[in-house]
């Protein structure tokens, strides 16, 4: 399968990404600069983490407005994987493609840690390979990542089940002091109604090699590869 | 024409900035300030729009760009 990796002025977790998909993975990615309109056969889009634009006006808010961003929406709407990671999470929400916004942490401290996240539906194509309740030790990296939406919104996401990830205790358990940024509801990555449009905080990329600390984020990557492979196989047997 | 747009959160958003600028601001004393928010100004120069017009479109635009309507609200002037 192939990977394309959205690249803006400001991204910088573009290489790592694209490395995690052809060296870690071993599968086709291609880098996209924002100001083409060629999506180049991908069939997965992701957004990266970086300061697109140097986060001017509101995080991801002028990275929308890229020529590049309209083949992406039509892609998303055509039902196209999409993840947003840290930075492209942030985008996808400025999109629209995400419902609600980040605000800054709630401590007002940029957060480069690693933190534990729980997958909290297995049912999307970015974690059909884990278990439901498992928890992943993956990086943070962000100033804004206080993910906010109203009563109503956040009553939508539990309906439809969009809440993928949320900030854990190593064990599982949610808490006010492992809920590291302030999210609505511990919320670290949720995933469109259609599922498949997918927007995370944490930085799978940066934990996909044990010797990097961790490499739980593999799942990730894993999930999205068997997904796409069963597509393929669906459409062309034998 | 000079436009100035303002930019703050909702008052249902909490608003860690203002809070931390009061909570100094008490510290030096001054603690008869109550509330603190912060916002964004953007001050825009219009040209070869008429100022009706004007009051219509920068609505559009504070929504479209200026703006999160998540969690922001905003308000205008035209100075001249």
């Amino acid at each position: 399968m192939k990977f394309g990796v959205v690249v803006f002025p400001g991204s910088n977790c573009d290489s790592d990404t694209l490395y995690v998909a052809k060296e870690v993975f071993n599968q086709e990615a291609e880098f996209l600069w924002h100001k083409d309109h060629d999506l180049k056969n991908s069939d997965c889009i992701i957004l990266p983490g970086g300061f697109s634009y140097g986060d001017y006006l509101r995080s991801g808010a002028i990275a929308r407005f890229s020529p590049l961003m309209k083949e992406v929406r039509k892609f998303a709407l055509d039902g196209g994987l999409v993840l947003g990671i840290c930075n492209g999470f942030q985008i996808l929400l400025e999109l629209g493609l995400l419902p609600g916004a980040m605000l800054r942490n709630k401590n007002l401290k940029f957060l480069c840690q690693h933190v534990n996240i729980r997958i909290d539906n297995t049912d999307t194509p970015f974690t059909l390979a884990g278990n439901l309740g498992q928890v992943l030790n993956i990086p943070i990296a962000h100033f804004d990542g206080n993910y906010y939406i109203d009563n109503n919104g956040f009553n939508d996401l539990n309906k439809q089940d969009q809440i993928v990830f949320r900030y854990s205790e190593p064990n599982g358990n949610l808490s006010k002091k492992s809920n590291v940024n302030g999210s609505t509801n511990s919320i670290a990555g949720l995933i469109n109604k259609n599922g498949n449009v997918l927007g995370m905080m944490p930085h799978p990329e940066r934990a996909s090699e044990a010797i990097l600390g961790s490499d739980d984020g593999r799942v990730i990557f894993e999930s999205i590869i068997q997904f796409i492979n069963r597509e393929k196989n669906l459409e062309n047997p034998c | 024409m000079k436009v100035r747009v303002l930019v703050s959160f909702k008052d249902s958003i909490l608003d860690p900035q203002g809070k931390t600028v009061k909570h100094s601001l008490h510290t030096l004393g001054y603690d008869f300030v109550d509330e603190v928010r912060q916002g964004k100004v953007f001050e825009l120069e219009l040209k070869g729009i008429s100022r009706e017009k004007a009051e219509k479109i920068i609505p559009e635009i504070t929504d479209k760009v200026l703006a999160n309507p998540i969690i922001e609200k905003f308000s205008f002037e035209i100075m001249d």
